[in-house]
């Protein structure tokens, strides 16, 4: 018999009522509206269950913290009970010997079919000796784990960019995901961690439907990338009225205006955060007077300071902006510019230019 | 028998005739599109500045003003005016006479061009004592139009138009056309941001050579510059 989701949790103590309730916030979250909750109780009850294994590579495990801390703990619950069966190194129970047994397992069992969740990223230098696990590089284990699986979640910036530990220089050559395997469907969930709620939403429409949700240019899930944290920020009103704080003590500050001019990366940053918001909905950086550091934008340890507006432009060297770059160009146009005009007065003065010469040899005739 | 003041003028005038020739060279439409775009220009030049760094904040409250609003409003419609206007050049270009094709095509396998673009290289430097007269762009002069106008009209548009797509959502037209920029520069638009804003440095140093240059050639060089481009004639004063 084959098992579904809705046998495992209920195995699990959870009763049908929450499991409804589970469904219908899940379709709320997914934005599809409430005719879509009983579809997902269906495909719950009747589909086999996928499984998932959750690799973890270069990382800090804050993706697995923020996950955890998922602000419905019944999302949670429903998660963990589809996860941790499987595998996951940091949180399963089974440890050494017996949690390899159950990789192999599920890989061998489920050919094919089930989705590899990957936490952190593979470092290619020294073979991939810069992360080891089980006696031998990570680089293999995801080589071998993604050969088989159906599909990959690439979680946070780790995964989907690189994040701090391929910042220049990038010792270990710390590479995303999507660049070591290309040939299958990768999901990129970034952020450092990737909001909960998002990442919990995430594997239940991939489970629940069966299929990848609409992937945006770069692979992100567009029901949660689509817009930027400007788009949806509740002190946008004071960005197009003009109102912003220029220092982090001041009145405007206080006031709660647009952290714009202190370097907020919000304009440029695509993420649910203004709108999902963190622990439970509580707040978000904006929210709590700091701006955005764009921490789940491409390469965003390297794309310069984080409390300036204009950044630096890493071809011009490292503390070079625009604005620096293009002021010194324009003021050394504007002198050289002086200069030249000074000169050819002078020049003229003397009569050396060859129109002065003509038209004064011809005044001088018809004079 | 005295001569009125008038016939005065009219005498010399027409002394002077005689050294005078004048050419018809920019047709009015161009001359139309290259003052629009001139305050085009300087409108996108002084908004797009207030949009990367803004001026002091504004009190009171957030509902009482739209500084922002206003600039980005700004902005968008004056590129709008600059996108179209360079549309419209490209159109000249074609049924325009043969001066309105001179900023989109330099004849690069010419060694006489490159020759002549030198000498006014030499003129400038001091070198030469004359330049050459020209009816449409002298060699260096056209030379400076394309790297900087055409090539910068070009690059301005398309990483305007993708910066443009973020603020209208990535299922906007200008997004789905646009966005290869984001691709271009490694995926952080923060990136095409900076770079828009470097363009921003090469107008403003393009347009400080420009209005130099026009002003030093009306007074120095041996045909009218300032004038042609408002009445389209260009006067050969020698």
């Amino acid at each position: 018999m084959i098992e579904t989701f809705y046998d495992v949790l209920r195995r699990q103590g959870i009763t049908r009522r929450s499991f409804l309730k589970f469904c219908s916030l899940t379709a709320t979250s997914l934005g599809l509206g409430a005719a879509a909750a009983p579809q997902i109780a269906h495909a719950l009850e009747t589909r086999p269950r996928t499984p998932v294994l959750w690799l973890h590579g270069l990382e800090c495990t804050c993706c697995s913290e923020s996950f955890i801390r998922s602000a419905h703990p019944l999302t949670k619950d429903v998660v963990l009970s589809m996860l941790s069966l499987d595998y996951d190194d940091t949180l399963m129970a089974a440890a050494g010997h017996q949690a390899e047994a159950a990789l192999d397992e599920i890989r061998t069992r489920y050919k094919g079919n089930y989705i590899l969740a990957v936490e952190g990223n593979p470092p290619l230098n020294e073979d991939g000796m810069f992360a080891i696990q089980g006696g031998r590089p990570f680089l293999e284990k995801l080589r071998e784990t993604a050969a088989d699986c159906k599909a990959i979640i690439s979680w946070g910036s780790c995964a989907s960019w690189g994040c701090v530990q391929a910042a220049y220089p990038n010792p270990t050559r710390a590479t995303p995901v999507h660049k070591v395997i290309t040939d299958k469907p990768i999901i990129k969930v970034p952020g450092c961690p990737p909001i909960a709620e998002v990442m919990t939403a995430v594997v239940t429409y991939m489970l629940t439907f069966d299929r990848i949700p609409e992937l945006d240019r770069q692979g992100r899930p567009k029901m949660f990338y689509g817009q930027r944290i400007h788009d949806k920020c509740y002190r946008r009103a004071h960005f197009d009225a003009g109102q912003f704080a220029e220092e982090f003590d001041d009145d405007g500050a206080k006031k709660g205006y647009c952290l714009y001019k202190l370097g907020c990366k919000g304009p440029t940053s695509y993420n649910a955060c203004s709108t999902v918001r963190w622990n439970g909905g509580v707040s978000f950086p904006i929210q709590s007077g700091h701006g955005c550091i764009g921490c789940s934008e491409d390469g965003f340890w390297d794309k310069g300071g984080f409390y300036e507006r204009v950044t630096d432009i890493k071809q011009f060297g490292i503390e070079s902006t625009a604005d620096k770059v293009g002021g010194y160009a324009a003021a050394a146009v504007g002198v050289g510019i002086a200069a030249h005009a000074a000169a050819t007065a002078l020049a003229r003065a003397r009569n050396k230019t060859g129109i002065d010469a003509k038209i004064g040899k011809d005044h001088h005739e018809h004079a | 028998m005295t001569t009125t003041l008038a016939e005065q003028d009219d005498f010399e005038a027409k002394r002077h005739s005689r050294l005078l020739k004048a050419i018809y060279v920019y047709e009015a439409p161009l001359r139309l599109w290259h003052w629009i775009n001139a305050l085009a220009v300087t409108v996108l030049a002084v908004t797009g500045y207030l949009i990367g760094t803004p001026l002091p904040g504004i009190g009171g409250e957030a509902s009482a003003h739209y500084m922002m609003g206003w600039l980005r409003v700004l902005h968008f419609s004056f590129a709008w005016i600059f996108a179209f206007g360079f549309v419209g050049r490209i159109y000249w270009a074609f049924v325009g006479n043969r001066h309105a094709r001179q900023i989109f095509l330099l004849p690069i396998t010419s060694a006489k061009w490159w020759g002549e673009v030198w000498h006014e290289m030499k003129w400038y430097l001091f070198i030469t004592r004359e330049p050459y007269k020209y009816v449409g762009h002298n060699p260096m002069a056209q030379l400076m139009m394309f790297l900087f106008f055409t090539i910068g009209a070009v690059y301005m548009i398309c990483t305007g138009c993708a910066l443009y797509g973020e603020a209208l959502g990535i299922d906007s037209w200008a997004y789905q056309s646009f966005s290869w920029v984001f691709t271009a520069v490694g995926g952080n638009s923060l990136q095409v941001h900076n770079w828009h804003r470097m363009g921003l440095w090469v107008t403003i140093i393009f347009v400080m050579l420009h209005v130099y240059a026009a002003f030093r050639e009306d007074i120095m060089s041996r045909q009218s510059l300032i004038s042609t481009m408002v009445s389209g004639w260009r006067m050969f004063k020698d």
